[in-house]
């Protein structure tokens, strides 16, 4: 499936390098790795266990930060040889949403306020919150479970709930940790397409670790990691 | 919104339940502070029953009640007789020990002379003693009721008085007897001992004893200077009623005290680290919220508030069960459990500091939580 790319990259990655440990001990997790996603692209990240995908992820979602390189973000320069911002959670909250192999919905809440807790975060009321937290919850097609508790959700809709509090502030990158892991095929493909669409709709740049081959072909570029190193790209 | 609030309403079994818990450990350091305090009451109801100015005991003592003592039973005509002396009366004090029903009671008896100082301030049912002998008046926590007799000693005594409130600073109740009939008790011997006493020759033993004289002073007269007159005897001591209260709170009940005071510092310590541990396991049952909620941005005031408000919702919801809970039983405690309104604020308020502090390990925990924690599997 090909994109038309367009427009400046939501995300730019320069000889981004992680290491952990010195000496003896030290483990190099990335390697020079240079990486553009561009608005409304659906990017793979494949590799084997151990090969840094997590790593990799976890540097462009700020959480960890890299030993040495050069990234942008949304146009932001945020790290260069350092970081450049001192509140990533900010930068996360407005510019990064999050998608987890587990759906991560927090238990005590139900699916509205899941989504809604994401929003007032960014400073919304709550009632405003969740109005907009109900509308998403449609946009996603689970509009109908909006007061049931994660724990009586199917794998399926837990999933489009985590989705939906990912896109809850219209964040322009969307990270996510093996999405469809936990899902079977024909949930697995809805998933995809939603993440599809909310690309195309919000010309969003996603960004997904993968080891599911069962969707290897719903993505517009694979990156291959594999010791840390870019393999190649397909 | 409120996340502490909606994850104690997601597991409000296991929030009660713990809340149970604190109650019944915050609800025992309550009743600790509420013994105590039943204590020195306990002790000084008896000694203000009486409603003296001055207490005159035998010479060296600090009695009747923190050491024995024992004066010649006309000591009350000596000190009557004293300036600004209003009224005076021979009191005798012993713990004594019977039988009723089939049930071991232990009384504190009070010997005193009716229309004088000593006897019951109020009744709460029945008639004050209309005899100078085998009549009661006995405290209703003795279990005894209005015409019931009792056998005290070899003698038989009917009750036909009652007060509320009056036991000794043991918890036994008291039971009220004229002072022939409480002397008697105290000293007379048992014929046995008093027939061996006659043979080798003794005179035979007296019981006009008594252990105390209680005075009262004329308006305008300070009690000092009556103990003063009084201590001019050589063979007797005086007090003024302070200075009893006095000996009674801060030496017969000062170790007890002393005691209470430990333990209840020792239950709040306790508190203290069962909190801890609660909200330690709570928050480490919560890793994984904690790191989303920080992945998706939340700062580190969403989550200090978040622990920090099950905590103090824990402290408050346990320390109102406790304290219901105290409130509810305390009359069934064996002992008088007095709780006062400030009490129940300081410990309100101790347990609310103590909230805090124990909210500090599992704050430390959850900022040390990574959000890389949220991510995979």
């Amino acid at each position: 499936m090909d994109t038309p790319i367009s427009g400046t990259p939501l995300v730019r990655l320069r000889t981004i390098s992680k290491h952990f440990g010195e000496g003896d001990s030290r483990v190099d997790a990335l390697v020079d790795v240079g990486i553009e996603v561009h608005p409304g692209q659906v990017v793979g990240l494949l590799g084997p266990s151990g090969s840094g995908k997590t790593t990799l992820l976890n540097v462009v979602g700020c959480i960890q930060e890299p030993s040495a390189g050069w990234m942008e973000l949304d146009g932001d320069v945020v790290y260069d040889g350092r970081w450049l911002r001192s509140d990533l959670r900010r930068l996360r909250l407005e510019k990064i949403g999050f998608i987890f192999q587990f759906h991560n919905l927090l238990p005590f809440l139900d699916a509205t306020e899941n989504v809604a807790v994401a929003l007032t975060l960014a400073g919304l009321d709550t009632a405003e919150a969740k109005s907009r937290a109900v509308e998403l919850l449609e946009y996603l097609e689970v509009g109908h479970r909006r007061n049931a508790f994660p724990a009586v959700l199917s794998g399926g809709e837990a999933q489009r709930v985590a989705i939906a509090r990912a896109l809850a502030n219209r964040p322009r990158i969307i990270l996510a940790d093996e999405p469809t892991a936990a899902l079977d095929s024909q949930r697995a493909a809805i998933v995809m397409d939603l993440l599809r669409k909310v690309a195309t709709e919000q010309r969003a740049a996603i960004l997904a670790v993968t080891h599911d081959e069962k969707i290897f072909d719903r993505f517009d570029r694979i990156f291959h990691l594999r010791d840390g190193r870019l393999d190649d790209q397909t | 919104m409120n996340l502490a609030l909606r994850d104690i309403r997601h597991k409000l079994g296991r929030f009660l339940l713990t809340c149970l818990g604190l109650s019944l450990l915050l609800g025992t350091a309550l009743s600790m502070i509420g013994i105590y305090h039943g204590l020195v009451e306990d002790a000084l109801t008896l000694v203000r029953a009486p409603g003296a100015d001055v207490w005159v005991v035998e010479s060296g003592t600090r009695g009747p009640f923190a050491e024995s003592s024992r004066i010649p039973g006309d000591t009350r005509e000596a000190i009557a007789r004293l300036q600004g002396v209003t009224e005076a009366g021979s009191v005798t004090y012993q713990s004594i020990e019977t039988e009723q029903r089939g049930v071991k009671l232990r009384f504190y008896v009070v010997g005193y002379e009716p229309g004088r100082p000593g006897g019951p301030d109020r009744l709460a049912a029945g008639r004050p003693s209309g005899r100078s002998h085998y009549e009661a008046i006995a405290d209703v926590r003795s279990g005894l009721a209005l015409d019931e007799r009792v056998t005290l000693g070899r003698r038989a005594f009917t009750v036909v008085g009652l007060t509320d409130g009056q036991v000794s600073s043991g918890g036994d109740p008291v039971v009220y007897l004229t002072l022939l009939d409480s002397q008697e008790l105290q000293f007379e011997q048992a014929p046995p001992a008093a027939r061996r006493e006659l043979a080798r020759g003794a005179a035979p033993a007296g019981t006009d004893t008594v252990n105390a004289v209680l005075a009262r002073v004329a308006p305008g007269v300070a009690a000092d200077s009556v103990a003063e007159s009084a201590r001019r005897w050589k063979h007797l001591s005086a007090m003024t009623q302070a200075g009893q209260e006095e000996i009674l709170t801060e030496s017969v009940v000062e170790r007890a005290r002393k005691q209470i005071g430990l333990f209840t510092a020792i239950l709040l310590v306790v508190s203290t680290v069962v909190i801890s541990l609660i909200l330690y396991t709570m928050t480490m049952d919560k890793i994984r919220e904690i790191a989303t909620l920080k992945l998706i941005g939340a700062p580190d005031r969403t989550i200090i508030g978040l622990i920090l408000q099950q905590a103090l919702a824990m402290g408050i919801a346990g320390f109102a069960f406790g304290a219901g809970l105290i409130l509810a039983v305390k009359d069934y405690f064996p002992r008088r459990v007095v709780l006062h309104p400030e009490d129940g604020l300081m410990l309100g308020a101790a347990v609310i500091v103590v909230c805090v502090l124990a909210s500090g390990l599992g704050v430390r925990l959850a900022l040390k939580v990574e959000p890389a924690k949220a991510l995979g599997g």
